[in-house]
């Protein structure tokens, strides 16, 4: 994920090398999660030690507790330390099926209003997939559409679950992709619907994009149907940019770019919430199966924490730590076993360490 | 078109057309290439002297040619003859009064509840994943396709999804059922549970209750994104799948786009009395209408098949055979191939391996 242009775009913080006063470290609230969680955040930790980050980290647990009035919500050091730094980097989470509580992703997303799912998809060099030069954007407005958690049962063996869309939300996505897109240097953003079916519901989305479209002469808007960018999709990527759509149609369009280019393992995502919150985080699961065995792979949550401190403006660090780790992929000594080597994560780490340390 | 030589063209070396009554098929063209597609199976079964006989309606909502009647007739005529052929009516973005479209009307109507895609790879047109053999089915009357909107507060609008026990059940018995008379090994329910608790819950538990009454064959169960993540990087997992409306839809497309696009894969729609057979990825392909440049592999391969359904073994693998010859051959192939052919070159190389089947 080179964005050139992004680093001249954001001038504000320079970042002068050797000798001179080091800018001051910013806190970023430090989620490490669950099964491989914790490993994969020390090692993040370490690689940006090795690349002299001025990050300091603020650990905090996210587990649901209940608050006063019987609502679940997260704990408040957690809330509190996240919205002095505004920056957080999480880790995996479990989310149990049909548990008493809602799921810890949800949860955070409501108490932050974390209304848009940032995820870039570019092939990596290095690992191999059937599909090459993949350079896509998706973002997915994330609090309403399907998963309002709005269900009832109408009779015994009836289920009626409601799909919310209101204007407020869908203009915010609309504005927010294509922000994102003129910042990035993208042209094109195409909104993916379903309004042929749900006419009103999807309709409303799409009216909402093609106004805000109107604000963006400089960026061209397309719309196409779910399917059919399904369709297209898998038989040449190559031809999207940026894609904006609601909540459904966004998760499942995300997980389908991340296979194109090798997996959750090696997808970075962002979450944006309204007050400049920003928390990124490693989408795969937990797998708690390699729990503790040093065999998880820390790219995933390493390419989140650069997609990090671009948005912070340390785009020299973000670049240097990026290029580490793909140089450590493309050469395909040190490689953990998902990525088809047998190496160990601490041996990934130090590899990208030595790197960076080479670098400097 | 067949032309009669001086002496007799003797092609039939093997058994004549039978002597019965021919069988009575409704034809919908539907919009877009549909037309085009429906001439070309019409063809194809007049060179091959295939004794079936269509009843043809126009029907469309976007053509000016909607109208009750018309669609009470096409009604009628399918009770009556049990078997139909169908293009896509196309669905206009815009909705006056009812939200329902002609097509869910006429599903609902006949009560097409279960939706079938072939999703095999065609010998001779290699893609990113070759030898592909899918089943997808899909429960196409209740979901996310239930048409039922409204604007509870100006600018919020709801839509209901609606599962059911019953039809839950009736899917999954219906893709047991198919999976045994097949021959399959497996099948996948494919679902949103973990969001989704109340509704996807029910259409999951359905699916293991009916599981346990056909023990040979092996279920499982996955998310709908992490299944199109696999669906991209090791399809060859799958083998029969079944879901409900929304994510047929997509999972349709993706597959169809694994093998070769909405131009080569052949489905049906099955209720307990009804047939009707269309494309597997259901579009109108408006840009290409005029122009001779469809695929009419998939309408062709799904003729094939509705004559498989009516038992006319003999002429339905000879325009299988025919139609597989032609692309296996590599010679004609139309645009979304690769190719350069039009329709009609595509149809004449048809009706030529028609004609000339080796002798087996």
């Amino acid at each position: 994920m080179v964005n050139s242009a992004y680093m001249k775009s954001i001038s504000q913080i320079i970042y002068i090398e050797n000798g001179l006063y080091k800018q001051c470290m910013q806190t970023v609230t430090l989620i490490p999660g669950d099964g491989i969680g914790p490993e994969i955040s020390s090692a993040v930790m370490k690689i940006f030690e090795a690349a002299k980050a001025p990050i300091r980290w603020e650990e905090r647990n996210v587990t649901a507790i209940k608050g006063p009035g019987g609502r679940w919500m997260i704990p408040p050091d957690a809330k509190e330390s996240m919205d002095r730094s505004k920056i957080g980097l999480k880790g995996p989470l479990k989310t149990p099926i049909a548990a008493g509580h809602p799921s810890m992703n949800l949860l955070l997303r409501k108490t932050f209003d974390l209304y848009a799912n940032v995820r870039p998809c570019v092939s990596i060099e290095g690992y191999k997939t059937p599909y090459t030069d993949v350079n896509l954007v998706t973002i997915r407005e994330n609090t309403e559409g399907e998963y309002s958690g709005i269900e009832h049962v109408i009779v015994d063996g009836v289920v009626q679950s409601i799909k919310l869309i209101t204007e407020d939300a869908s203009r915010r996505i609309a504005e927010y992709a294509f922000e994102y897109a003129r910042n990035n240097q993208r042209t094109s953003v195409t909104a993916v619907h379903k309004a042929n079916i749900m006419r009103m519901s999807d309709g409303l989305f799409l009216r909402k994009c093609r106004e805000v479209a109107e604000n963006y002469k400089d960026i061209k808007f397309t719309e196409m149907y779910l399917d059919t960018v399904c369709l297209n999709m898998v038989q040449d990527p190559t031809q999207f940019d940026v894609l904006v759509m609601p909540n459904l149609y966004g998760d499942i369009l995300s997980d389908l770019c991340a296979g194109l280019i090798g997996g959750l393992g090696v997808t970075p995502s962002g979450n944006i919430g309204a007050n400049g919150v920003a928390i990124f985080e490693s989408v795969h699961g937990t797998a708690p199966d390699i729990a503790g065995l040093d065999m998880a792979n820390p790219t995933a949550l390493l390419l989140s924490a650069v997609m990090m401190l671009r948005h912070m403006g340390l785009h020299d660090y973000g670049n240097k730590i990026q290029t580490a780790c793909f140089d450590t992929i493309r050469d395909k000594k040190v490689l953990t076993k998902d990525l088809g080597g047998n190496s160990k994560c601490s041996e990934f780490t130090a590899e990208i360490c030595r790197r960076i340390q080479d670098m400097a | 078109m067949i032309i009669q030589g001086p002496h007799e063209t003797c092609f039939h070396l093997s058994p004549p057309a039978r002597a019965d009554a021919t069988f009575r098929v409704t034809m919908v063209p539907g919009d877009g290439v549909g037309p085009e597609l429906m001439t070309a199976v019409k063809e194809v079964f007049k060179a091959g002297d295939v004794p079936v006989e269509f009843e043809e309606f126009h029907l469309s909502e976007v053509q000016n040619m909607a109208s009750e009647e018309k669609l009470d007739q096409v009604l009628t005529s399918m009770k009556t003859n049990k078997v139909a052929m169908k293009g896509k009516i196309h669905t206009p973005m815009e909705f006056k009064g009812e939200l329902a479209s002609y097509e869910m009307r006429l599903r609902r109507k006949l009560d097409l509840f279960a939706n079938v895609v072939h999703v095999n790879s065609l010998p001779g047109y290699s893609t990113r994943h070759n030898n592909l053999d899918l089943v997808i089915i899909r429960e196409q009357t209740e979901g996310e396709y239930s048409s039922l909107e409204h604007e509870s507060v100006t600018g919020v609008i709801e839509c209901l999804k609606i599962i059911t026990r019953e039809k839950s059940r009736r899917i999954a018995k219906f893709a047991f059922d198919y999976a045994t008379k097949k021959g399959r090994n497996k099948v996948t329910a494919v679902h949103k549970a973990n969001i989704m608790k109340l509704a996807d819950g029910l259409f999951l538990q359905s699916c293991a209750e009916i599981a346990q009454l056909y023990p040979k064959i092996q279920y499982e169960n996955i998310i709908i994104d992490n299944c199109c993540m696999q669906l991209v990087q090791n399809p060859y997992q799958f083998d029969v799948l079944v879901m409900p409306n929304l994510y047929g839809n997509i999972i349709d497309n993706l597959a169809a786009g694994l093998v070769g696009g909405a131009g080569v894969v052949p489905g049906e729609s099955y209720s307990a009395e009804y047939a009707v057979f269309e494309t597997g990825a259901r579009h109108p392909f408006a840009q290409a209408v005029g122009r001779n440049i469809a695929n009419p592999t998939a309408m062709l391969l799904s003729a094939s098949n509705m004559l498989r359904h009516l038992n006319l073994e003999y002429h339905s693998n000879m325009v299988s055979d025919a139609v597989k010859r032609v692309i296996k051959q590599g010679k004609v192939r139309t645009r979304d191939l690769g190719g350069y052919s039009t329709t009609s070159d595509f149809v004449r190389a048809v009706v030529e391996n028609l004609r000339h089947r080796p002798a087996n």
